[in-house]
């Protein structure tokens, strides 16, 4: 329908999150109808996982270590080195962890979702798809989004655990930690709802990926070059909201959770 | 039987940009109908807001019933099953091959056994001429062959109405003719409603029961096929010929200078190519091939076409009363050289070829048609005011064929067949 076409500054913008919300919202409800399309689920899931899984593991090694280095100077100039190994696991597991699953999900998985739907929409695959009667977004979109939060999930628990092992090579073996004090401190400070916060995190940072991926591929503006600028907007918007959806989930979280031993 | 599509006051932009604007036209069910234009009048566009595909702006879609504009998402899914489209390039999906491509309806919407929904694909990639490519991604095939596996596609539900955008473009001569009989022959064995878009001269001069015209974004005229192929209209008449001289130009419309210095190119003897010969004019409709059932919407037409007769434009009568034969003739009522009966009658007299059988001038009342007419008449013919549009006085009125009434009692209702244009 024609939108009255009201032109204050920022109208455009808005329309577009009104947009994308409302693919959100039809996403969350065409999940839950039937029938379910399993076989693009999993063709989707492990397509994500083949484009993510090693540049995610070479990612999280360094990132590991970059925490462990910084961590292990400052614990040793303030005198608290038994507690490197908990302030690394803390730092991996809530904040590193999803932001790096996340980053590559969306650049790796969700650029590639985004290419994939904006291709078909300027090639009228879509529109037949909808002539024939199939919705695009429950045969298309929701496998997409699903397999993107739950590969965001895996992703998260390989990346902590790659990157705790990192962390610890790194203080044990280059800054000449104590690998006991390092492995014991683990549960000094962390506690399991780090765990929850992160696997939560991860998978609403899948859906996000997902959601902002499929919405600019179903709408390029354009031929192909359109394709190729909606992969780019998908990758810099997913970014931009995953950060500021972090702040905020952690925030909450530091709100809600006390902290361990207070 | 097909279903009928009506069309109402439907206007549709692009932001500022009008694209056509109260478009209203029906198609008859069962009934092939051919919607022409020039590049850029938004025909394509026209399709796609048939099936849903566009909002447009305001008007109606409606079709068993359903507003197909203001309905839910759910119906309109529902409603959509119904149609079989072909799009210009075929939109077949890149990720499969072509017998996945084709059996992709079956799948999603039956639970037919894949013994069943291979015996059905094969059955209509046969008819499309595709047997031996079911293995071939749409990648590695042709245009043409693209084009052919898409109306496989759209058939294999068998829809009710099918909508083909520019079932030509990319085909030679020699396919396209072979596409428009399996168009035909589809009509006569499902009886679905068929509406194609197309700027292939043959394709409308042959196939369709209905012809119209989109130009200048509005709807030029809609209606048989004899009234367009006759037109006097400057439009209809430089597109049928493919000339330059005449209201289109190279972008949309033409300026005034620009049109008076093609005429004076031409009157200079300057020669622009086109032939002169005119081929405007009624040409046989395409046939079923022959061991087909007839095509059951030639005959509703004709009753339909008889009825609305006195309202067409004398060219147009008097192609359609030469087309039939003698026994239709007598069956309606009219006679080659007489105009249709009432008080209508002498509009088409004068130079006319007199029936000799019959006397001078022969006005017989329209009689009861022997066989059953069906349903009610609807207003399909919707001209818009032009130069050749019949009097008010000479031409009767729909209501009065179906119930003759004394000639009188139409002039109430005169001209309330145009369909807008402020007419009256």
């Amino acid at each position: 329908m024609s939108s009255p076409t009201s032109s204050f500054p920022g109208a455009g913008a808005l329309r577009e999150t009104g947009r994308l919300f409302a693919l959100g919202l039809d996403v969350t409800r065409s999940t839950i109808k039937r029938p379910f399309q399993l076989r693009e689920f999993i063709q989707q899931s492990w397509f994500i996982v083949s484009v993510t899984i090693l540049p995610t593991a070479l990612v999280s090694i360094p990132f590991g270590a970059v925490i462990a280095l910084q961590l292990g100077s400052l614990t040793r100039q303030i005198g608290a080195q038994s507690f490197t190994g908990a302030a690394s696991v803390l730092a991996i597991i809530q904040q590193a962890s999803p932001i790096v699953t996340a980053l590559l999900i969306a650049g790796a998985g969700g650029s590639a979702i985004c290419a994939d739907l904006g291709s078909r929409t300027i090639r009228e695959e879509i529109d037949a798809m909808e002539v024939l009667g199939v919705s695009p977004i429950q045969r298309l979109v929701v496998p997409r989004v699903l397999a993107a939060m739950l590969i965001s999930v895996l992703l998260n628990g390989m990346v902590s655990v790659v990157g705790v092992m990192g962390g610890y090579f790194f203080n044990v073996i280059l800054q000449d930690g104590t690998p006991g004090a390092y492995l014991a401190s683990f549960s000094a400070l962390a506690q399991l709802p780090d765990l929850w916060i992160s696997e939560i995190k991860a998978l609403i940072f899948g859906f996000i990926a997902g959601i902002v991926a499929a919405y600019r591929g179903l709408n390029p503006s354009g031929g192909p070059k359109g394709v190729g600028d909606a992969v780019n907007q998908a990758v810099v918007i997913t970014f931009l909201l995953l950060f500021f959806v972090n702040t905020v989930l952690s925030a909450i979280y530091l709100q809600v959770i006390p902290a361990k031993g207070s | 039987m097909g279903v009928e599509v009506v069309v109402e006051d439907l206007s549709k932009s692009f932001g500022r940009q009008s694209i056509w604007k109260d478009v209203s036209l029906t198609l008859p069910p069962g009934e092939v109908s051919v919607m022409l234009g020039p590049s850029g009048t938004g025909k394509s566009v026209f399709l796609k807001t048939l099936v849903g595909l566009l909002k447009p702006e305001r008007g109606r879609i409606v079709i068993n019933g359903t507003d197909l504009v203001r309905c839910s998402e759910h119906k309109l899914y529902e409603i959509r099953k119904l149609f079989g489209v072909l799009f210009q390039d075929g939109a077949l999906f890149g990720s499969m091959n072509l017998f996945d491509n084709v059996a992709f309806p079956l799948r999603e919407h039956t639970r037919r056994s894949e013994a069943e929904i291979r015996r059905i694909v094969l059955e209509k990639m046969e008819m499309v001429g595709l047997v031996g490519a079911e293995r071939k991604l749409p990648g590695e095939i042709s245009g043409g062959m693209r084009k052919r596996a898409g109306l496989a596609r759209a058939l294999v539900l068998d829809p009710e109405i099918i909508l083909c955008d520019e079932p030509d473009s990319g085909l030679d001569p020699v396919r396209t003719a072979y596409l428009s009989q399996l168009l035909i022959d589809l009509n006569a064995q499902i009886d679905a409603t068929i509406l194609i878009v197309t700027h292939n001269i043959t394709v409308a001069r042959t196939v369709p029961d209905n012809l119209g015209m989109l130009f200048r974004r509005e709807l030029v005229m809609f209606g048989p096929r004899e009234v367009l192929l006759t037109s006097e209209e400057p439009v209809v008449e430089q597109f049928l010929n493919g000339r330059r001289i005449g209201p289109i130009g190279m972008s949309e419309e033409k300026d005034e200078a620009t049109m008076a210095a093609e005429i004076a190119h031409r009157d200079a003897g300057h020669s622009d190519g086109s032939p002169d010969e005119d081929i405007r004019g009624i040409v046989p409709q395409l046939e079923p091939t022959p061991g087909l059932p007839e095509r059951m919407g030639v005959r509703r037409r004709k009753d339909r076409v008889m009825r609305i007769l006195h309202t067409l434009p004398p060219q147009a009568q008097r192609g359609i009363i030469e087309s039939l034969t003698r026994d239709e003739q007598v069956r309606y009522g009219v006679f080659a050289g007489a105009g249709v009966g009432g008080q209508g009658a002498t509009a088409v007299t004068g130079t006319l070829v007199q029936e000799p059988v019959t006397g001078p001038i022969s006005v017989v009342p329209p009689q009861p048609s022997p066989r059953p007419r069906p349903v009610p008449q609807q207003e399909v013919v919707r001209l818009p005011d032009s130069e050749w549009q019949p009097q008010a006085g000479q031409l009767g009125e729909p209501e009065q064929a179906e119930q003759p009434e004394p000639p009188s009692a139409g002039s109430r209702h005169r001209r309330r067949w145009l369909g807008r244009g402020g007419g009256a």
